[in-house]
């Protein structure tokens, strides 16, 4: 039987990076994520792993874009303002096909902003970020077993896709503490043929992302949305709490979903027939899973700590006909489940308009 | 009959794309000759910057990564602490080491990390059309600084090599040049040596080549080569500014 552990979120992370067979860490100091390097600058060494603190973000990304060039499973970490300036590094990466994991342990925005919890940087990581007509593997845990189990898992969707992922948390996932099934992952790491290590017994290889011959960038470009077009067949992910006649239903991710999930709890005892969806894979979204529970609820209300990110993937996800409503909280607003179930009253009460509400 | 010189077995038979009078065609040769020198080709690993030497790959037999430009000492950092058997050596110009990458390769050579720098010291930006670089002499027009780099505005070209060689994690940092055939050989020296060193452990090591760049010059080749000597050299000295003996962590 697996040991199970009380952890705090960030050391349940790192302890799964561990156990996916990384090796390597490269970053730089942040609030709220420092956990993490601090965590792995203690256990990497006894291991024989290497730990960098790096110059930079801008370094960190790069010293993962070439640890993953040589073969190795290897991550970073960092919170908004240092993921924004690894941006560069990891269109180059989803560019040349380099898997890594990148954390996000973010901070409120814009700017310097603050280091309470927030979802703001939900439309970064899910469209890419930096520069070109690329995507990430974007994994959002919500509770500390997830961040330990989400970890290995975007490990292994990197390797198998040759992408880079991102785990994509926040200041309550990172501090706060759970039990955690220390888990074997399933999946030994994929032989990696085209890593490089020198030209031995074989001809060189290239890691690139420049093609400049004529019509070569537009075939890479169709390439890359051939695999992503994959990914969205086959791994989305899900959790979804239904019910066979549903009112309404509540869509929510991340810290934000467990808030959710009370108030789903509380709206239920007092008679509303409430469902929850909770994308777990933020790309790929998981939209017919959303569809298809919204053909039933016809009411879809999003709940998420910013100014309404993932509400436009939600819309998209719609059934004909279904009336959305957005319940928003950024800067670092948590909302209670007591007004959630009142948004939720208020939504059902509501006629038929689309409508947002910023509470 | 006696062979006196021969193209080295590691660089790739074809021709250049580079302009003609431009030194990467003679320093990309000296690379694949201390790789030769070194039966290192099998395991060598280059990291081209972005420039007119990203196209390294298509000239030289080993294996290469490319990295964004200015980040090729961090692109090398993680190769080498993965593969710490392999030869692994970045390839720079100006603009990408001493502008855009000038916290990479201070951090980079801080630490210590046991590569090898390939710096091309044109004193423009190549690949882009000839603008002002960080090398660019004071007076030196180029299509931005058309009315001659001014120290006023622009600040003063970089020593790159003398700033590195007073970090302790540096093991070798040497300026060499290519005007002439007797230049050319001291650089094959440095070179080998900066290779030797990585392989010896000995920490980090770094090239600098003065070369020319005629087309962004708007010189020919022969007033090129004048140029690089009557102007480049009396700024930019040639010479070993450092040289461990011995790896400083033992």
């Amino acid at each position: 039987m697996n040991q199970c552990k009380m952890l705090r979120g960030s050391v349940a992370l790192a302890e799964g990076a561990l156990i996916a067979g990384c090796q390597y860490y490269f970053g730089y100091p942040i609030t709220p994520q420092n956990d993490i390097p601090e965590y792995l600058s203690q256990q990497l060494p006894k291991q024989g792993g290497i730990f960098i603190q790096a110059e930079s973000e801008v370094a960190s990304i790069n010293m993962l874009l070439g640890a993953a060039a040589a073969g190795a499973r290897a991550m970073t970490s960092s919170s908004g303002p240092g993921i924004s300036l690894m941006q560069e590094g990891l269109s180059y990466m989803a560019g040349s096909e380099l898997p890594g994991l990148v954390v996000n342990i973010t901070r409120i925005g814009p700017g310097l902003g603050g280091i309470a919890p927030s979802q703001g940087d939900y439309w970064q990581a899910t469209r890419g970020g930096g520069h070109g007509d690329y995507r990430l593997i974007v994994l959002a845990p919500n509770s500390v077993q997830e961040m330990y189990d989400l970890t290995i898992k975007a490990f292994e969707l990197a390797d198998k896709y040759r992408n880079p992922a991102m785990i994509l948390g926040d200041a309550i996932l990172g501090q706060m503490k759970e039990p955690v099934r220390l888990n074997k992952p399933d999946i030994e790491p994929p032989e990696k043929p085209w890593a490089l290590r020198g030209a031995s017994g074989r001809k060189p290889q290239l890691i690139k992302s420049l093609f400049l011959k004529d019509g070569e960038m537009e075939k890479h470009n169709w390439h890359l949305q051939e695999k992503y077009k994959r990914l969205r067949e086959n791994e989305a992910m899900v959790e979804a709490d239904l019910e066979d006649k549903m009112d309404i239903l509540v869509v929510s991710f991340g810290s934000c979903s467990r808030i959710v999930q009370s108030a789903v709890h509380m709206a239920r005892s007092r008679g509303i027939r409430v469902g929850l969806v909770r994308p777990i894979s933020l790309y790929p979204f998981p939209e017919r899973q959303i569809r298809e529970a919204s053909k039933i609820a016809q009411k879809v209300l999003t709940v998420e700590m910013n100014t309404g990110q993932m509400w436009d993937d939600v819309r998209l996800s719609l059934a004909p006909g279904c009336q959305a409503r957005l319940m928003a909280r950024p800067g670092g607003g948590i909302p209670t489940p007591q007004q959630i179930v009142e948004e939720i009253d208020s939504f059902l009460k509501a006629g038929d308009q689309v409508a947002e509400s910023i509470c | 009959m006696q062979k006196v010189f021969a193209k080295p077995e590691s660089l790739i038979e074809t021709t250049f794309h580079f302009c003609p009078g431009c030194h990467h065609g003679t320093v990309h040769r000296l690379v694949c000759e201390a790789i030769d020198h070194y039966q290192a080709r099998e395991k060598t690993i280059g990291v081209p910057g972005v420039g007119c030497g990203v196209f390294l790959y298509d000239y030289v037999d080993i294996d290469v990564c490319e990295a964004p430009h200015g980040r090729a000492p961090a692109v090398a950092t993680g190769l080498k602490r993965v593969l710490p058997q392999s030869l692994i050596f970045t390839y720079q110009g100006d603009g990408d080491l001493g502008a855009i990458g000038m916290s990479e390769i201070v951090h980079t050579a801080n630490r210590g990390e046991n590569i090898t720098v390939i710096f091309v010291n044109n004193s423009v930006y190549g690949m882009t059309g000839g603008q002002m670089a960080p090398t660019t002499l004071l007076g030196q027009q180029t299509t931005t600084s058309p009315y001659g780099r001014d120290f006023h505005t622009d600040g003063y070209p970089i020593r790159m090599t003398e700033m590195l060689a007073t970090l302790e994690g540096v093991a070798f940092a040497s300026r060499v040049s290519l005007h002439t055939a007797a230049h050319v050989k001291k650089a094959r020296k440095a070179i080998m040596k900066a290779f030797e060193m990585q392989t010896q452990n000995m920490g980090f090591t770094f090239v600098e080549f003065i070369s020319s760049c005629p087309t962004n010059w708007n010189m020919n080749p022969q007033k090129s080569v004048e140029r690089l000597e009557e102007e480049m050299l009396p700024y930019y000295p040639l010479g070993t500014f450092k040289e461990r003996t011995a790896p400083d962590y033992l």
